[in-house]
């Protein structure tokens, strides 16, 4: 079974766009979409959910107000400034470590346990889809991110598929860690522009230091054609093959509109045929 | 007034909406709390007049007086430390700093010590403050180095927060304490339902919101609907044109070279002056 991962440091440069194409173009393949806090990839390929699961990644302290001999020593104690002023736990702070629960003289903090989001087992046109939502502003995305890994794992076991396409999250944090590790290869699909360069370095980094194979891709190259070209002469110099150049077409804002992959939508757009180009290349380097 | 710059779905353009509106007010701080990808500096080239290493706290186990009971183990929510029989392995990525373990020791074995995370940079262009954080590739947490970049927040500016994309633990910590947030979004699906998410974590953390449509005249009108829908702002719209995505993409904040942009962000800091009431 192999694995592959789209990422890209920076958010927006096109990772979903690419991963719906491929997930139409690998035609039985397990996609996974493990940017669980801002998923996208649903909407161009319309999963019919089969399962699914309380994801429930972290804990809460609760204060038993009967109990609270308001000492003030959590509040002094939590190092994430959790426990306000009035001894009341601020649930966007609490990281529910639980250490309000052993300073506590009286016993009357506890942790509980919060449903953090849903994972999701799914069948699309082209295979399955394993997908979750991290409830909004909640932590732990890269457990969540780590659940959705395991579940695709299994699924292509079950199904008999032999590739795993994984979406990735932006950043180079945990979810982004969670996304990557342990895979055969991931695309780093960047754009021309100086964001989209530090990025790309930064993401290539990461890949390095989880020895990951690199492969890179250039998205609306034509917007700067002096940074797609400087862009190429550094992955160049670093080893890392480019295996391709998107241009600039509104079509694919147009077939989002419509929740279609580009392959779908405009199978004959330049945008299409150079993401299916990619695909072979991939194909051939990683042998799926 | 602190304002922070928020999206959802990454790449609508908050880093620009930031510098832009940073530049165009005067007297303002920027703090890039995108700590992963910090890349606000790389439009304004600033003078970078201070670095400082960024470390946290994490436990070292003092073997001799350990007896390996395991308690600090059992304690950690994080699964940080392992208890072997006769070994004790500290996992630092994992530990989120809470110190329980040392509380918890009954053998009064374990120690905190730095580990680094990160380094923050402070500098300034003209009379722009500004101040980021970059985290160092491999460590997994935003959070902590999200809270010391926000510790050298200057409140005799105004200060802008340059957020991170998404919508979990990383926007939460930036956008705690704001008194406004702009939501940049761009007017197709995946910025819609990104928009969607985020609202609802600005409504829960009872923060006052308004939203720039960005690259506006793209993908659909579903972004303005569900705007007119909620009663939330469209404080400001940008199109989409070419010369902006150019300029962007050579790291030129678009104000700059299009002066009449200047007039439309203050105008922008003015709305949310009077949204927020002061």
């Amino acid at each position: 079974m192999k694995q592959i991962t789209i990422l890209s440091g920076k958010g927006g440069t096109g990772k979903t766009t690419i991963t719906a194409a491929f997930a139409v173009l690998a035609k039985k393949a397990v996609v996974a979409d493990c940017d669980v806090d801002a998923p996208d990839l649903h909407m161009l390929l319309h999963p019919e959910v089969l399962e699914t699961k309380e994801f429930r990644g972290s804990k809460i302290a609760v204060i038993d107000e009967m109990e609270c001999v308001k000492c003030d020593i959590c509040r002094e104690k939590c190092r994430f400034d959790a426990i306000t002023q009035d001894l009341t736990v601020n649930p966007f702070s609490c990281e529910g470590c639980g250490v309000c629960t052993i300073v506590c003289p009286v016993k009357a903090v506890s942790l509980t346990e919060r449903i953090s989001g849903y994972a999701y087992i799914s069948k699309i046109k082209y295979g399955f889809m394993v997908h979750a939502l991290l409830n909004p502003g909640e932590s732990n995305s890269g457990k969540l991110a780590t659940v959705v890994r395991q579940n695709a794992k299994l699924l292509a076991e079950k199904e008999g598929s032999s590739l795993i396409i994984i979406d990735g999250p932006p950043g180079i944090g945990c979810p982004v860690i969670a996304s990557v590790t342990g895979v055969d290869a991931a695309l780093v699909v960047t754009e021309p522009t100086m964001s989209g360069i530090h990025d790309l370095e930064r993401a290539l980094q990461l890949l390095r230091y989880f020895n990951v194979r690199p492969f890179a891709c250039v998205n609306m190259y034509d917007v700067n054609m002096d940074n797609a070209s400087k862009i190429s002469t550094f992955c160049e110099e670093n080893g890392v093959e480019v295996v391709g150049n998107i241009p600039f077409n509104p079509v694919v804002t147009e077939a989002m509109v419509n929740g279609k992959a580009i392959v779908e939508y405009s199978p004959e757009c330049d945008v299409a045929k150079e993401i299916a180009a990619i695909w072979d290349r991939l194909g051939a380097e990683l042998l799926f | 007034m602190i304002v922070a710059v928020a999206s959802g779905k990454g790449g609508t353009g908050k880093t620009s909406v930031a510098v832009n509106l940073a530049i165009c007010i005067g007297n303002a701080q920027l703090v890039d709390c995108d700590v992963e990808e910090p890349n606000a500096y790389l439009l304004l080239n600033p003078e970078i007049t201070r670095a400082e290493p960024v470390c946290r706290l994490v436990p070292f186990v003092k073997e001799e007086l350990c007896d390996y009971c395991g308690k600090c183990a059992a304690f950690c929510q994080y699964n940080a430390i392992l208890a072997l029989l006769e070994r004790i392995l500290v996992f630092p990525e994992l530990c989120h700093g809470c110190g329980g373990c040392i509380l918890i020791c009954p053998k009064k074995a374990i120690e905190e010590g730095k580990n680094r995370i990160g380094v923050i940079k402070e500098g300034f262009t003209h009379d722009l403050k500004i101040v980021f954080g970059e985290l160092e590739v491999g460590e997994p947490m935003a959070g902590p180095l999200i809270r010391e970049v926000k510790k050298r927040l200057d409140k005799s500016r105004n200060v802008i927060l340059d957020a991170p994309p998404g919508t979990s633990c990383p926007v939460v910590e930036t956008v705690k304490g704001s008194d406004f947030c702009i939501l940049v979004t761009e007017p197709t699906p995946f910025g819609l339902h990104d928009l969607k998410i985020t609202v609802k974590v600005l409504e829960d953390m009872r923060i006052p919101h308004g939203v720039v449509v960005n690259r506006a005249g793209i993908g659909d009108k579903k972004v303005y609907e569900y705007c007119k829908g909620k009663g939330i702002p469209v404080l400001l719209e940008i199109p989409y044109l070419r010369k902006i995505a150019e300029l962007y993409s050579r790291g030129v904040p678009f104000s700059l070279e299009m002066p009449e942009w200047a007039d439309r962000f203050q105008e922008l800091f003015e709305d949310i002056k009077v949204l927020v009431g002061s």
